[in-house]
């Protein structure tokens, strides 16, 4: 009956309501998706002579991927869930992907050409623990080869045909295993494999304790660093015996620091890193340790490869310039260098961190080699013969931050012909365009003018267009390193790395926090360029000084950057602008202190004239405290400059920490334009929107309804939400949902919050819109009054005054979990609003701010229907032709950024995850420009048909009207 | 457990003309029906409704002062105030009645606020802040039952926005059972931008307190059976849209080819003075007009 009542509801509403979905053809000509992977941690090659030649990586995205060693494309694909993090990946048997997850606790096989799963054994574990994947090559039981599986305290032996515990285990070996207590014993286990029970145990404290790393050199020897990483300790566990040996790491090299042992797996042989100097450690027989050779600058290694004649290479690549060194090693005889390359690198990818190395056999049967190499900027090359095959821009698959940016304005000299076809050309295509709408082309004519749409003219030039439909996105990503992409067809335009290696380094890896736009010239200033500030921080601790850095967004260099000694908390855009456009920003630090950029003296007195207006807000989300903060003076004491302030508490929200915690906060968005501030109702009645800047919208839970959902009763577990004022401090509003859980996605716009939860009653998820209107307006309706000019519409806002407003508010049951929410954002915010749902299915829904609207009724009157109210129904409608992703997937979905297309109707769309998908909306179709496929040449042809006729009518009448005169 | 108890409640505000600069301390026994306007309120208020709804269970309190086996208890705390930047100092008392409920909530009841007068250096303080257009701030315990909980609940305003006749204070007090989240503190009016300087008539404070506590968000509806009959309803009304006529369609071609047409009549019939076919207005129209010229 449900079923039923909700089908039948579906296709009333689908005939009601305008659904925007796209025509098939119509699919990627404003639209566009590019797949990424994310930073590769593991890759295994697979170049059996068969078949096509493919890496299998798997990333920090936690994805699982094959590429195609040509060319860099993707063959298939997995992405885990966030929380499934991959430990290992091995091929086994020559046809399966073998994947370790979830701390060693997932072991997955997926078939090798196809990437379908093949079996998933779930493993038992007990406690959190490294985990490792082993693979070996010379262990059979009866036709099966076992995988070797550790994690979480155990060891599992698996099947790799079919993923069951192998029951029959090899005819009688030992298994070795070498584990670590309490990171200062070390213990040695002899298991038998046939039967998995230890057959020896043996252990022995060190007392001085191990740190990290661990590089096993041998089958009997494994070297790790003591806890004060200074001493290197070789351990061997021959027979089960164990014994240590120690070496000062100053021994081999002279003034050494801290010491870091590089990536494991060289077979009797350890590279440690010190001074920011690889050195090479031979382990001899007894344990001694001797350098065989050093590298002087950061050096990124691979693991060892068994190549011909029982020989085993390893490579090492390295910078030298502004190129890359890469050099294959016989790892018994470091002298012979079987492979010396120099390829020229973009300075922008910074320094080498990952090298994977694989052979093949030359067409003079020598042995070649080709490396994949992962770059500091997260991006995936793969080098053979000296020259970049190909690359892959994986940082984009962790974008941390959007902005837009306008492109530059068409120069006079450059002619909009020379991009535009020929007239014929032109005509052509429209004669196509008009055989396509009139139904007359064949297949060949569809395909030309579906070729023709995709590079529609100059959709993806560089220069500003007058619809303002071509932009740049800047992002962001976690490697900081910061792209532009183009909207018209996804490319990059530029890209830069924060801590390029030239830079002299005083921070030495800043990571990137958020982006802010520093100057958008568009008054005055207009032959400046626009640029864009990024925030950085030198180290994760948030104490950490920052450094900001900024760049232009036309040629993407860096125009300055400085450390600027304090720590940043909060980055605050004032809504000022100097001369030259460059926007007011305050930088919060942990002191409580607040710093005015940009450092100049016009900044300071724009800033003093409005000294006595500025607040800021802070969220302490652990202890539960809203504090408001007002400006006070300027700071005292040596360090401080004019530019620094203190600040003084103005108000505090305290939440009860035994009921409430905080789980998510939201403003609006500072740049939000509102058309209208009152909302005509349908008895002629006005409803003034209470549109304030300075409104955060709070969701508290209680604390142990923090955790997943269905971990709690409905009894147990509270939502309140809060509407604050930043200001004053005033609670606004104050609702509470009892029996709801978090997480909570909201999204806020003009006067409106549409917030999504768990209902634990209902076992359904909820969506609730609230919407503040103003009271203290609501006498001016009066005509009179407004002509009178007694109203108080102009009259200053101040937070001060008790605010008269109410609220109204409703919620609707929703049947998907979500991972985020935005909503479009238009020039002069006239069109009419579409909520984007970013579902748990990496898709993105777009839904109608009209479906969460509080004055929905059961039964709306004649005059309601008219307003366009939609008859309330419980729960909101997923309509499958809105998917404004239509058929893909943004894979890992985390945000979706809207931005206003110059033209007021239209929108710009960005989503981010593992995958980027823009397209641009139009939540109320075109209604101010006509469509792309709008046939010009009918028209045309129409208005010459017509002046022809008119010609032709003309001319015999003339002749009729002489030979009547002549008769 | 909708637990929605709906108090009507008299805000109570409190003018001292006796110039003792030491708390208001009640020993009286409030009963439950009792009015008060206090005694010396000079603007007794229409009541205000008070929502509060079942809080989470409390330790007992430890200032209780009045016990009834009833678990019924009188507490007091204070507010304090400060200057700009000095320090908080005392300015009043709030007492109030904790009910706690059989299953374990808590809900405070009667409020009544006892104002303190200003000293002469706090007025001086004050006419300072007036000039300054400084922050007047308030401080409440951020529990009631052992202050000051965890943190003090801070507001503040600008002193400017106070003065009227007195000085005119509105707090509204937000609470979750024995907890005070925040408080608002403002003018009972509007504070219209620029503030102008006034000094208060008299330095006497017309208080108005109000509790506050958190609503309870309704359950959503659930009518499938409704929305079947009249989604059918809606769905009959739906499929007959209004059919327009062939001409409303269809006249942006019917015009310009009535014009050919008219004109090849009346070239064929022969006519010695024609008419430029079409005043109609039409863009085709307007065309021709334009050719008129050139043949005479």
């Amino acid at each position: 009956m449900a079923i039923k009542a909700s089908l039948l509801l579906l296709v009333f509403l689908s005939s009601t309501i305008v659904s925007f979905s796209l025509y098939e053809d119509q699919v990627g000509l404003m639209d566009w998706h590019q797949r990424y992977i994310g930073k590769v941690k593991h890759a295994v090659f697979h170049t059996q002579k068969a078949g096509r030649k493919r890496v299998i990586v798997s990333t920090e995205e936690n994805v699982v991927a094959s590429l195609d060693l040509r060319h860099g494309e993707i063959f298939w694909r997995h992405v885990l869930g966030t929380n499934d993090a991959i430990d290992g990946v091995e091929i086994a048997l020559g046809k399966y992907v073998i994947t370790l997850s979830s701390q060693g606790s997932t072991l997955r096989a997926w078939n090798l050409p196809d990437g379908q799963m093949v079996w998933e054994t779930s493993l038992h574990s007990a406690q959190i623990s490294k985990s490792l994947l082993s693979v070996p090559i010379n262990l059979k039981v009866d036709k099966d080869y076992p995988i070797l599986a550790f994690g979480g305290g155990y060891l599992h032996a698996v099947s790799a045909i079919d993923g069951e515990r192998v029951l029959q285990p090899p005819e009688s070996s030992i298994i070795y295993v070498l584990g670590f207590l309490h990171s200062s014993e070390a213990v040695v286990y002899q298991i038998d494999s046939k039967t998995g029970e230890v057959v020896a145990e043996k252990s022995m404290v060190f007392p001085d304790g191990f740190s990290g790393a661990v590089s096993s050199v041998s089958s009997d020897k494994i070297v790790v660093l003591d806890s004060t990483r200074s001493i290197l300790v070789t351990i061997g566990f021959l027979d089960g015996d164990i014994s240590f040996q120690k070496t000062p790491v100053s021994d081999l090299v002279e003034d050494s620091g801290n010491a870091e042992i590089l990536s494991p797996l060289l077979s009797n042989m350890v590279a440690v890193k010190v001074n920011r100097r690889t050195i090479f450690v031979r382990v001899g027989g007894e344990g001694k340790l001797e350098v065989v050779d050093s590298l002087s600058d950061e050096t990124a290694m691979s693991v060892s490869l068994p190549v011909a004649d029982d020989q085993v290479a390893f490579a090492s690549a390295h910078h030298e310039g502004s190129k890359i060194q890469l050099m294959v090693k016989l790892v018994d005889d470091l002298e012979t260098v079987l492979l010396r390359e120099s390829i020229e690198m973009d300075q922008h990818r910074g320094r080498v961190d990952k090298v994977f190395i694989n052979n093949y056999i030359k067409t003079d049967m020598s042995n070649g080699f080709r490396a994949l190499i992962v770059m500091e900027d997260h991006s995936l090359l793969l080098l053979q013969q000296g020259a970049i095959v190909w690359s892959r821009e994986e940082g984009l698959a962790s974008v941390t931050d959007v902005t837009t940016a306008e492109l530059p304005v068409e120069k006079d000299g450059v002619s909009v012909a020379k991009v535009e076809h020929t007239l014929v050309d032109w005509l052509k295509g429209h004669m196509l365009k008009l055989k396509g709408s009139l139904l007359l082309a064949s297949p060949e004519d569809v395909a030309a003018i579906q070729e023709m749409r995709m590079k529609s003219s100059g959709r993806s030039k560089l220069t500003r267009d007058h619809n303002g439909f071509r932009k740049l996105f800047i992002a962001l990503t976690r490697a900081g390193k910061l792209f532009a992409l183009h909207t018209g067809d996804g490319r990059i335009v530029w890209s830069m790395l924060l801590n390029s290696p030239s830079k002299s380094e005083a921070c030495e890896r800043p990571s990137g926090i958020s982006l802010y736009q520093w100057q958008v010239p568009h008054h005055h200033a207009m032959d400046e360029n626009p640029s864009v500030l990024v925030v950085g921080r030198c180290g994760s601790d948030s104490s950490a000084p920052g450094v900001l850095s900024f760049v232009d967004v036309y040629t993407g260099k860096e125009i300055s950057s400085s450390d600027i000694g304090h720590s940043v908390v909060r980055v605050m855009p004032l809504p000022f602008t100097d001369s030259t456009e460059q926007r007011l920003h305050l930088i919060a630090d942990t002191e409580g202190h607040v710093h005015l950029y940009p450092k100049t003296s016009e900044a300071l007195s724009i800033f003093q004239r409005e000294f006595q207006n500025v607040y800021w807000y802070t969220v302490e989300g652990d202890d539960g405290i809203i504090r408001g903060h007002g400006m006070k003076s300027s700071c005292a004491g040596e360090t401080a400059d004019e530019y620094c302030f203190t600040t003084k508490e103005l108000w505090t929200v305290v939440f009860p920490s035994e009921s409430e915690k905080i789980i998510s906060t939201l403003t609006r968005k500072p740049n939000e334009v509102v058309h209208t501030q009152a909302k005509v109702n349908t008895d002629q009645d006005l409803l003034y929107k209470y549109v304030s800047r300075n409104l955060l919208f709070v969701a508290t839970v209680s604390p142990k309804g923090a955790g997943e959902i269905g971990s709690v009763t409905p009894e147990e577990s509270a939502l309140v939400v809060y509407l604050i004022d930043t200001i004053t401090g005033r609670i606004l509003h104050r609702l509470s949902h009892q029996g709801c859980q978090g997480p909570v996605h909201a999204v806020f716009s003009e006067n409106w919050v549409v917030y999504h939860y768990f209902n634990l009653r209902a076992h359904k998820y909820e969506v609730t819109v609230v919407e503040i209107y103003d009271q203290s307006r609501a006498e001016n309706k009066n005509v009179w009054k407004l002509v009178l000019g007694k109203h108080n519409l102009t009259a200053p806002i101040s937070s001060y005054s008790r605010p008269e407003m109410f609220t109204k508010s409703q919620s609707y049951f929703f049947a998907q979990s979500v991972k985020t929410i935005a909503v479009t954002s238009t020039a002069k915010g006239i069109t009419s609003k579409q909520l984007l749902i970013g579902t748990i299915g990496d898709q993105i829904l777009a839904l109608d701010k009209r479906f969460v609207d509080p004055r929905r009724t059961l039964n709306p009157s004649q005059a309601e229907k008219e307003e366009g109210i939609i008859p309330l129904t419980d729960s909101l409608p997923i309509i499958p032709q809105s998917y404004i992703t239509h058929s893909l997937k943004v894979e890992g979905l985390r945000g979706i950024v809207t931005a206003p297309a110059k033209l007021e109707s239209t929108t710009h769309v960005f989503a981010y995850g593992v995958d980027l998908f823009y397209t641009r909306l139009a939540p109320s179709k075109t209604y101010d420009s006509l469509a792309d496929d709008f046939s010009y040449a009918l028209l045309l042809i129409t208005i010459v048909a017509l002046v022809a006729a008119i010609y032709i009518t003309w001319v015999i009448s003339e002749k009729k009207e002489l030979s009547e005169k002549w008769r | 457990m909708p637990n929605l108890t709906l108090v009507l409640f008299l805000s109570t505000l409190l003018i001292f003309s006796s110039s003792s600069s030491f708390a208001f301390q009640s020993d009286e026994l409030l009963l439950d029906d009792e009015e008060f306007g206090l005694e010396g309120g000079s603007h007794p208020r229409s009541p205000e409704p008070v929502i509060t709804d079942s809080p989470p269970k409390q330790t007992p309190s430890i200032r209780r002062r009045y016990s009834d086996p009833d678990l019924d208890s009188k507490i007091q705390f204070t507010l304090e105030h400060a200057f700009g930047d000095s320090d908080f100092s005392s300015a009043g008392t709030f007492s109030a009645r904790l009910k706690t409920w059989s299953h374990g909530g808590q809900t405070l009841t009667k409020l009544r606020f006892a104002r303190n007068e200003f000293s002469d250096e706090e007025k001086d303080a004050f006419k300072n802040l007036l000039k300054g257009d400084d922050f007047y701030r308030i401080r409440l315990p951020s529990n009631v039952v052992t202050p000051p909980g965890r943190e003090y609940v801070i507001a503040s305003v600008r002193a400017r926005c106070l003065p009227r006749d007195g000085l005119d204070e509105h707090i509204a007090i937000h609470m979750d059972g024995a907890n005070i989240l925040a408080v608002s503190y403002g003018s009972p009016g509007a504070c219209p931008y620029p503030r102008q300087l006034k000094l208060p008539g008299k330095w006497t404070f017309n208080s108005h307190t109000i509790l506050k506590s958190s609503e309870q968000a309704p359950r959503t509806p659930i009518f499938t059976e409704e929305i079947l009959g009249s989604s059918e309803n809606m769905e009959g009304e739906a499929e007959a849209p209004v059919e327009r006529s062939f001409w409303a369609k269809y006249w942006m071609y019917l015009i310009p080819l009535g014009l050919i047409v008219m004109n090849a009549v009346t070239q064929a019939s022969n006519m010695a003075e024609e008419q430029p076919a079409g005043s109609q207005g039409q863009a085709p129209a307007a065309i021709q007009r334009g050719s008129a010229p050139r043949r005479r």
